[in-house]
């Protein structure tokens, strides 16, 4: 009887200690590019180390990535490799990757997939979409570069026409134009989102051509960024994730895509049963967009107040930027 | 739309043209050796990558651009080495073996930024060195006389190849040994000493090519920095007829045509630019059908030599 009584509270504090280490949550992420490219991907794995520490480390949640999967099909192999692992939540982080999220989610029912930036859930309700109104960040950006221009030229080095690339350039020309119409905003497509010396050739013939602004989206412009450095005397303009470091005394401010709100209800979601259908678009105003000032910039109070009243219309809606 | 007929115009044109030819004519004069011996090696691309990896590092992290290019030719050297076992040695398949060489060195590179350096930086390159009196001279000083080491030898290379591959006797054996591997044999031609030297002088002038991004036009180092260049610098040796002078054309035309479609862009030419940056890739495909000299082609490329074998 007593050892019946042992076997049975052993079997008890083995239970306890078992329901004490429960397995960690669970996310997987597919990126196009490295987690490191001071842009798109490097936002997301950003803000999934803050979700990471913000619920205790790895023993809470376990994290694993695939990057520099710019081709699709082996990004749509890792996708569907993630799900059947069993990962609670796999982000596909593209829009190039929607059809083949489209396709896995519906053979893993209890698994929910986000994916972006696009708005489309494919009326699945496993999954989420998000986006970002890059457009907004890019009339602040737009703003502050026509009353920081002295040559009146700026360069906009995009990569390809598309997505949250074109709308934070037409949001960027719209702010440029609410300034001042007279300035001159030239436009490079490079048709690669990961042609850095293609980048660097299109940003110097801007400055060739006496651009004294530029700015752009995608991990390439890296290589605009270098060439504004050879330069010296050329601002840089960033979006996507804050690229200061890469050149502290010529980037005067970037647009950063935060998506730790997003992750966070995402995962608060997937706990309580809910595990898609629903859109994210980040907004300045919802906070996802967030304007980083480069604190070594000295950019002059005229032009830190005339972005801050952008900020401001922007949020209450009394200025409409056109995506 | 300002005119494209301006002086400053051609001038920035061709001041662009020849920042992005420098890597394809290291890249491609190398292959044209390889090939002349009778190896293609499609591994260029990777060779690049490690190599642009390997220079930026070194640079970095030892502050001397003359140990980052010494690491670059190092590594290009050592991948050659392997290359030449793989397809020389072991008889694999060229193109196989190539593609496996570029995917070693596209995953390899990537690995070793993300443990080594961890994130995008840049470094200070290799500056500009005017050529004393000839840079001073109105727009041509501008356009041809005001860049950095590398690219003039890049450009120095072209005559100093065509010399080898025409005018030495290492550059007789080279071709001997790719059109007729079996009569250069028979005359006492080490056919696989031969194409081992032919790949390694190309794997290492692919890995200056892949210096040549990272630490003097470029000065940063990230995940597939090269984006393909590589396999276009293959292209272009088919584009050249195996002629060092051949690939030069080869290369400027390309990127004179990537140039004068971002001064199109940057000028506001109202022409969709998806259809502007398919001019390169669509006029060198024209230019390729139109121009190539099959007749040139190597007669032993892309077969291993096996003695008694013709």
């Amino acid at each position: 009887m007593r050892l019946r009584r042992a076997f049975i509270a052993f079997l008890l504090a083995v239970g306890l200690v078992g329901a004490a280490v429960a397995a960690p949550f669970r996310i997987a992420v597919v990126m196009p590019s490295a987690t490191t490219d001071m842009a798109f991907s490097q936002s997301m794995w950003s803000a999934l180390m803050i979700i990471q520490k913000e619920m205790g480390g790895p023993s809470a949640l376990e994290i694993k990535y695939t990057d520099n999967m710019y081709n699709v099909p082996d990004a749509a192999a890792a996708i569907r490799d993630y799900a059947s692992q069993g990962f609670d939540i796999v982000i596909a982080h593209g829009s190039q990757y929607g059809s083949s999220v489209q396709e896995i989610a519906t053979d893993f029912p209890q698994t929910t997939f986000a994916w972006g930036t696009d708005v489309n859930t494919f009326g699945l309700p496993n999954v989420y979409a998000y986006t970002a109104a890059a457009e907004q960040g890019g009339f602040v950006n737009g703003v502050l570069a026509a009353k920081l221009t002295k040559s009146r030229k700026i360069g906009v080095t995009g990569p390809v026409e598309v997505g949250d690339a074109k709308t934070y350039i037409d949001g960027f020309v719209q702010g440029v134009m609410s300034v001042n119409k007279g300035i001159t905003v030239s436009k490079t497509w490079t048709g690669s989102f990961s042609d850095v010396a293609l980048m660097t050739a299109a940003a110097k013939t801007h400055i060739a051509n006496g651009a004294d602004v530029l700015t752009g989206s995608s991990q390439s412009v890296v290589g605009s960024i270098g060439a504004a450095q050879d330069n010296g005397h050329v601002m840089w303009f960033g979006t996507q994730a804050d690229q200061a470091s890469l050149a502290p005394n010529l980037v005067v401010c970037s647009q950063v895509y935060d998506w730790t709100g997003m992750l966070r209800e995402i995962i608060a979601q997937h706990k309580a049963g809910v595990l898609g259908g629903k859109t994210y678009v980040l907004t300045l105003e919802n906070k996802g967009l967030k304007m980083a000032f480069n604190p070594s910039y000295r950019l002059p109070g005229f032009a830190k107040a005339a972005a801050e009243r952008a900020i401001k219309g922007i949020v209450d809606g009394s200025i409409k930027v056109q995506p | 739309m300002k005119g494209l007929i301006s002086l400053d115009v051609i001038s920035g044109i061709i001041h662009t043209m020849i920042g992005l030819a420098t890597p394809f004519l290291y890249a491609a004069i190398g292959e044209t050796f390889a090939q002349s011996s009778g190896v293609v090696n499609l591994g260029v691309d990777g060779i690049m990558l490690l190599s642009a990896f390997a220079a930026f590092y070194v640079s970095l992290v030892s502050g001397s651009l003359a140990l980052g290019l010494l690491a670059a030719a190092v590594v290009g050297l050592l991948m050659g080495l392997l290359m030449s076992l793989v397809s020389v040695t072991l008889k694999a398949e060229q193109g196989v073996s190539g593609i496996g060489l570029y995917m070693f060195g596209l995953g390899m590179s990537s690995l070793l930024f993300k443990v080594l350096i961890g994130t995008v930086k840049t470094i200070d390159g290799f500056k500009p060195l005017p050529i004393p009196f000839l840079s001073d001279i109105p727009v041509v000083g501008k356009m041809l006389f005001r860049t950095n080491i590398l690219v003039y030898c890049a450009f120095l290379l072209v005559p100093l190849a065509w010399w080898v591959l025409n005018k030495t006797t290492l550059g007789l054996k080279i071709k001997a040994v790719g059109q007729a591997p079996a009569a250069a044999d028979s005359l006492g031609i080490s056919v696989n000493g031969i194409r081992y030297l032919s790949v390694c002088i190309g794997s290492v002038l692919a890995g200056i090519a892949g210096a040549s991004l990272s630490i003097s036009l470029l000065n940063l180092f990230q995940d597939n920095l090269t984006a393909g260049q590589g396999f276009i610098a293959v292209a272009l040796v088919y584009f050249g007829g195996w002629s060092p002078v051949g690939v030069l054309g080869g290369a400027l035309l390309f990127s004179i045509v990537n140039s004068f479609q971002l001064w199109m862009q940057v000028l506001g030419a109202k022409i969709p630019s998806n259809i502007a940056v398919m001019l390169p890739y669509l006029l060198t495909i024209v230019a390729l059908t139109i121009s190539v000299n099959r007749a040139r082609q190597p007669a032993a490329l892309n077969k291993p030599f096996e003695r008694g074998e013709s």
